[in-house]
C-alpha cells in the first residue's frame, strides 16, 4: 500500500506542474493587469510597482522565478493586498472555509446517510418517495436561491439568526445548513443506489439465513459495500467543500477563501489566482488518492495496482 | 392485442418507451418541460413587454394586472421570467450540445484508439478536472468579452469532461465485441467505425447523461449571472432575475421567490425525466 501511495504521489508531480504552467500563462494572456484599476498612477509609479513585483522582466523569466519560489513553498506576494503574501492570505482565510466545510459535511452525512439507507430498505413505499423527493429538493434548489430564502425566512422574518456575518457559533447555522443540504441530497441518492445494489447480493442472503438480525445485516454487512459510490463522490466533494463556496461566502458575508477564487481572477491578482489554483488542485488530487485507499479498505475484492 | 402486434419484435427503444410511460414522475416532468418551453417561446409575444418600464408604478406585489408583480422599474415580472426562460433554456440546450459534441468525440476517439494516445488524452481530462472551473470560465469570459455565444462555448468547454469519461468507458467495452471486428474485417475505415458503429451503440448512457447535463449547465449559467458574467440588461435570464431578486428580497419577496421557483421546477423536471430515462434504458448509474 505504501508503494501504491508513493507511486501515485510521484505521478501527481507532472500533473501539478502542468496545472501551474497552464494557469500561469492563461492568466497573463487575459487583458488588464493587477494595477490597471488603480487610478492616478503616474507612469513612473507604475514602473516602480512593476519593478517591485518583477513584472518588468520577460515573461519566461517571471515564470522561472515563480517555479523556483514554489519549490520552496513560497506562493509569492499578493498584488491586490499589498504587504501581504499569498501564504498569509491562505493561512488566514482557509481555516474559516474549512470550518464551514466540515460543519456542512456533518450536515450532509448526518442527513444524507440515514435518508439513503431508509429509502433503500423501504424501497418503493411512500417512505422511500418522501426520502427521495427530499433528496431531489436539495439538488434542484440551488444555493443562491436557498441561501437568500433561508435568510428571508429565519433571519429577517423570524429573527432567529443574523442575516450575515461570521462571529458567534450561531452564525454557523444557516450557512452550513444551506451548503450541507446540497451535499446531503447527493449523499442520500448515492447511498440509496449503493444499498439497493448490495442488498440484492448473495452474501446478504447468507447473513439473513444465518439468522443475523435486520439491524446487523444493514449496519454490519450492507453499509460497508453500499458506501462505495458515496466514497467516490465524497473525495472530490470534500476538496470542493473545504476550499470554500463562493456563493455561500458571498451571501452570508463569510471571510473564507472561496471568495478569493473568483475575486482574484477579477482583480488579476496573478499570484493569488495561482495560489488558489494550486491549493484546489492539491486538495482534489490528495482526496482522490484517499478515496482510492478507502475504496480498497471497503471492498476487499479490489487490490492496489 | 392484435395478432400481428404480438409478433412484432420489441426494439430497445420501444421497450424503453413502454417503461418510461409507466414512470409518472418522469412523464409529468416531460410534460411540464414542454409546457414551459412553449410558454417561454410563445409567451413574450402575447404578454406585456419585458423591457417596457413604468417607473411611476415601481415594484408592486402580484395583482390581476401583473400576475407575478413587477420589479423596481415597473416591468412585468411574468414577462421577464418567460423571456429570461428563453435565454436560460437556450443556454441549457446549446451549451449541452457543445459539451456533448466535444465529450462524445473525445471519449470515443480515446477509447477506440487506446494505448498511449488514450492515456495521454485521459491524463489531460484529469488535469482539467483538477482546475477550479470557476477561474477557467471567468478567464474565458473576461478574455473574449461578454458575448452570449461565448457563454455557450465557455460552459460547454467545462462540462464535457464527465461525458468523455462515460463514452470512453462504454467504447472500451464495446470495441471488443464481434460486430466491430466484423466491420473491421470488411475493411471499414476507423472514422466510419467510430461514427457509424460505435457511437450509435453508446447512445443510451449518452442520452441519460445529457438530460442530467442540461440542469448542470443551467446551474452554471445562473452561477455566472450571480457573478455578473451572464447576459446583459435589458436581456435577462433566470440567473439574472434570481440575482436581482436576492438583492431586493427584503422589501420585494416576489422578485426572488417566483424566478427561483420556476428555475427549481425546471431542474426538477429535467432530473425526474433523466432518472426515468435511466431506469427505462436500464443504464447502470455509473458516473465514471
Amino acid at each position: 500500500m505504501i508503494r501504491f501511495v508513493v507511486q501515485r504521489l510521484l505521478q501527481t508531480i507532472p500533473v501539478v506542474w502542468v496545472i501551474i504552467t497552464a494557469t500561469f500563462f492563461m492568466i497573463r494572456f487575459v487583458p488588464g493587469g493587477p494595477f490597471t484599476a488603480e487610478k492616478a498612477v503616474t507612469p513612473e509609479i507604475m514602473r516602480n510597482l512593476e519593478a517591485h513585483y518583477g513584472l518588468n522582466k520577460p515573461l519566461y523569466k517571471q515564470y522561472l522565478d515563480y517555479c523556483g519560489k514554489i519549490l520552496h513553498g513560497d506562493l509569492g506576494p499578493s498584488f491586490k493586498y499589498p504587504t501581504r503574501s499569498v501564504n498569509e492570505i491562505i493561512a488566514e482565510k482557509l481555516p474559516v472555509s474549512v470550518e464551514l466545510g466540515l460543519l456542512s459535511l456533518a450536515v450532509a452525512l448526518g442527513v444524507g446517510l440515514p435518508l439513503g439507507v431508509i429509502a433503500a430498505i423501504k424501497r418503493n413505499t411512500w417512505i422511500d418517495y418522501v426520502c427521495s423527493s427530499f433528496a431531489m429538493v436539495g439538488i434542484c434548489i440551488p444555493t443562491f436561491v436557498m441561501g437568500p430564502l433561508m435568510i428571508l425566512l429565519f433571519a429577517i422574518h423570524f429573527g432567529w439568526f443574523n442575516a450575515s456575518g461570521w462571529y458567534g457559533p450561531i452564525d454557523r447555522v444557516l450557512p452550513s445548513l444551506t451548503l450541507g443540504m446540497v451535499y446531503a441530497a447527493y449523499v442520500a441518492r448515492l447511498t440509496r443506489g449503493g444499498m439497493l445494489e448490495v442488498l440484492s447480493q448473495d452474501y446478504i442472503r447468507t447473513a439473513r439465513a444465518k439468522g443475523a438480525s435486520e439491524a446487523r445485516v444493514i449496519l454490519k454487512h450492507s453499509l460497508r459495500g453500499g458506501l462505495t459510490p458515496v466514497v467516490s463522490f465524497l473525495g472530490p466533494a470534500i476538496a470542493g467543500i473545504v476550499t470554500g463556496s463562493f456563493v455561500i461566502e458571498t451571501i452570508f458575508q463569510i471571510p473564507g477563501i472561496g471568495r478569493e477564487f473568483v475575486n482574484s481572477a477579477f482583480n488579476r491578482d496573478y499570484t493569488l489566482v495561482l495560489g488558489t489554483v494550486v491549493l484546489y488542485a492539491g486538495f482534489i488530487i490528495g482526496m482522490n488518492l484517499v478515496v482510492d485507499v478507502v475504496q480498497v479498505w471497503l471492498n476487499p475484492k479490489l487490490k492496489f495496482e | 392485442m392484435k395478432p400481428d402486434e404480438a409478433e412484432r419484435g420489441h426494439s430497445l427503444w420501444s421497450d424503453a418507451w413502454h417503461r418510461l410511460r409507466r414512470n409518472r414522475l418522469a412523464i409529468a416532468g416531460g410534460i411540464l418541460l414542454i409546457v414551459l418551453t412553449l410558454a417561454c417561446a410563445a409567451g413574450p409575444i402575447f404578454s406585456q413587454s419585458y423591457e417596457e418600464q413604468n417607473l411611476d408604478l415601481g415594484a408592486v406585489p402580484p395583482s390581476p394586472q401583473h400576475w407575478l408583480g413587477t420589479d423596481t422599474l415597473g416591468r412585468d415580472l411574468l414577462s421577464r421570467i418567460l423571456y429570461g426562460g428563453r435565454i436560460s433554456l437556450t443556454v441549457g440546450l446549446v451549451a449541452t450540445f457543445v459539451a456533448l459534441a466535444i465529450g462524445v468525440t473525445y471519449g470515443a476517439v480515446a477509447g477506440f484508439i487506446g494505448g498511449k494516445v488514450d492515456s495521454v488524452m485521459m491524463r489531460l481530462v484529469d488535469i482539467l478536472y483538477a482546475l477550479p472551473f470557476a477561474i477557467f470560465v471567468i478567464l474565458l469570459m473576461v478574455f473574449f468579452g461578454r458575448n452570449i455565444f461565448l457563454l455557450f462555448f465557455a460552459i460547454g468547454a467545462v462540462e464535457w469532461l464527465t461525458m468523455a469519461r462515460i463514452v470512453r468507458g462504454q467504447v472500451m467495452s464495446i470495441k471488443r465485441m464481434e460486430f466491430i471486428e466484423a466491420a473491421r474485417a470488411l475493411g471499414l475505415g476507423r472514422r466510419r467505425i467510430i461514427f457509424r458503429h460505435l457511437i450509435p451503440n453508446v447512445l443510451g448512457p449518452v442520452i441519460v447523461y445529457t438530460t442530467l447535463t442540461i440542469p448542470a449547465v443551467m446551474l452554471l449559467e445562473a452561477f455566472l449571472s450571480f457573478l455578473g458574467l451572464g447576459v446583459q440588461a435589458p436581456m435577462s435570464s433566470w440567473g439574472v432575475l434570481i440575482k436581482d431578486g436576492s438583492e431586493k428580497m427584503e422589501e420585494f419577496w416576489w422578485l426572488l421567490v417566483f424566478p427561483g421557483a420556476l428555475f427549481s421546477l425546471t431542474l426538477f423536471s429535467l432530473n425526474f425525466l433523466g432518472d426515468g430515462l435511466r431506469d427505462a434504458l436500464d443504464v447502470r448509474a455509473s458516473k465514471d
